[in-house]
């Protein structure tokens, strides 16, 4: 058994909020490069030379990527073997109030969804844990904006619908969303589990490398295949038009009820946000 | 190739600037999102006065992030604009004729546009740091209670955005978009 102190978790959650808002991840940087070297559509290419220009300009002051410095999604991967002393959830708040108020991060966080009185901290984390073999805990900060997160979609297809179902309800997804989710975008897919699970995989697919394929080569395959298909849609960067609609698709699956297939979308904006430590 | 515009812009200004058009926009804006326009809203219901001079205003969708001691603001992107669909008629005819967003609006927006003449912009989103650095002064005006949500006074200096909807209800959303595709074929 190892002792992790309760502080240390909070102090590196603070220190990753911070990070994660202002340093783009090399992934989604390269991602966007590529995608800038291969537009064009004019008026995309101008937008995407403005990206590339944000994500220097935030980097060198060290200020904010986006405004939205997002609700701040906390992944725990706890191994079996740790123990740690003090209270968990509270060291992990307490590491979003640090890092969101001493890092100048905005606070958007509403304490009540219908009564909408700001927490004024950003707190609480939206926190996932998942209990792994080992003696390390490795926790991931993923700043998540609401203009994309609003344009995710779910939904339970018949299992008649099949893979063409699948493919068809991601793409009138990513379609409704339109210009709204800050294009371009990376969308995760969840297929398969429950109701709650198929959201659960579709946020912890925008987790994953953006250049990093599904491990199964027929999932690499389908996620090859809807990026090919998204970025024929023609929304473009900021919705403008152009090819560069989305920068990656990311799928994870499980296994689900001989009735069922869950589908959910979860759509990410540009500055797809994470960052991650082991303690 | 980008339009220089002083603000206000008047109404008859606004009927002159077209949809698919860079604009850089010099002068006063006021910031204000869900929270605030829901309180403008119920003062013109109420027939108050509203706590900034509406007459051709321009509104940018911006909640920023806190400022640092250096910094005039800190980063101050737009928001997505579909949620303020529900009060922007009202302002608009009150004399609105500027609005700076992101993304899609419903036709009761489009409308009121067309009928009192107003310009809908975007301005890019996620390029908080980027647009931040055309913001040369800010102060709350009302709502500090509201945070990041507060009506700020804004003074810009040539804030890059792209008129999307003009005071006809051309749509650069739908038009760039169907420009695109219509190239790909040839």
């Amino acid at each position: 058994m190892r002792e992790i102190d309760a502080r240390l978790i909070t102090e590196t959650v603070a220190t990753l909020a911070v990070e994660a808002n202002c340093f783009l991840p090399a992934d989604i940087k390269s991602r966007i490069e590529k995608a800038r070297s291969e537009e064009k559509w004019e008026t995309a290419q101008g937008i995407l030379d403005k990206i590339i220009e944000n994500y220097g300009i935030a980097a060198r002051d060290n200020m904010p990527i986006c405004q939205d410095t997002g609700v701040c999604c906390v992944f725990l991967k706890i191994g079996q073997d740790v123990h740690i002393v003090g209270d968990l959830t509270e060291a992990v708040n307490a590491g979003v109030k640090k890092g969101y108020g001493e890092g100048y991060l905005r606070k958007s966080v509403v304490g009540d969804p219908l009564k909408r009185v700001n927490t004024g901290d950003n707190s609480p984390a939206m926190l996932y844990t998942e209990i792994v073999p080992g003696d390390k805990l490795e926790i991931t900060v993923a700043p998540k904006g609401f203009g994309s997160e609003n344009m995710s979609q779910l939904k339970m297809l018949k299992p008649s619908d099949g893979i063409e179902g699948v493919k068809a309800f991601v793409l009138k997804t990513v379609d409704e969303a339109g210009p709204n989710p800050c294009p371009p975008i990376v969308v995760g897919i969840g297929i398969g589990g429950t109701f709650d699970k198929a959201a659960y995989l579709a946020k912890k697919a925008l987790m994953r490398s953006a250049e990093e394929r599904n491990s199964d080569e027929f999932y690499a395959e389908l996620e090859n295949e809807l990026l090919e298909r998204i970025n024929a849609l023609g929304i473009g960067p900021q919705g403008f038009g152009g090819r560069t609609t989305a920068l990656a698709v990311n799928i994870e699956t499980m296994p689900t009820h001989i009735a069922g297939l869950p589908v959910a979308v979860n759509i990410n904006c540009h500055v797809t946000r994470h960052k991650s430590a082991v303690l | 190739m980008e339009r220089k515009i002083n603000l206000p812009i008047t109404r008859e200004m606004a009927r002159e600037i077209k949809s698919g058009e860079s604009c850089l926009l010099s002068g006063v804006i006021y910031t204000a999102r869900d929270a605030a326009h829901k309180r403008l809203v119920e003062l013109l219901e109420k027939g108050e006065k509203l706590p900034f001079d509406i007459e051709n205003a321009t509104i940018y969708y911006v909640g920023p992030t806190p400022a640092k001691p250096d910094q005039v603001i800190g980063s101050a992107g737009p928001t997505t604009s579909y949620r303020m669909d529900a009060y922007s008629p009202a302002l608009i005819a009150a004399g609105e004729t500027g609005m700076i967003g992101k993304g899609k609006r419903g036709s009761a927006v489009v409308e009121a546009m067309k009928k009192h003449g107003a310009v809908y912009f975007a301005a890019i989103g996620g390029a908080g740091a980027l647009l931040s650095s055309c913001i040369k002064s800010a102060e709350v005006v009302c709502y500090e209670d509201l945070g990041a949500e507060a009506v700020r006074r804004l003074v810009v200096e040539n804030l890059p955005v792209v008129a999307v909807i003009d005071s006809e209800g051309n749509n650069l959303y739908e038009n760039g978009r169907r420009a695109y595709l219509e190239s790909e074929k040839n």
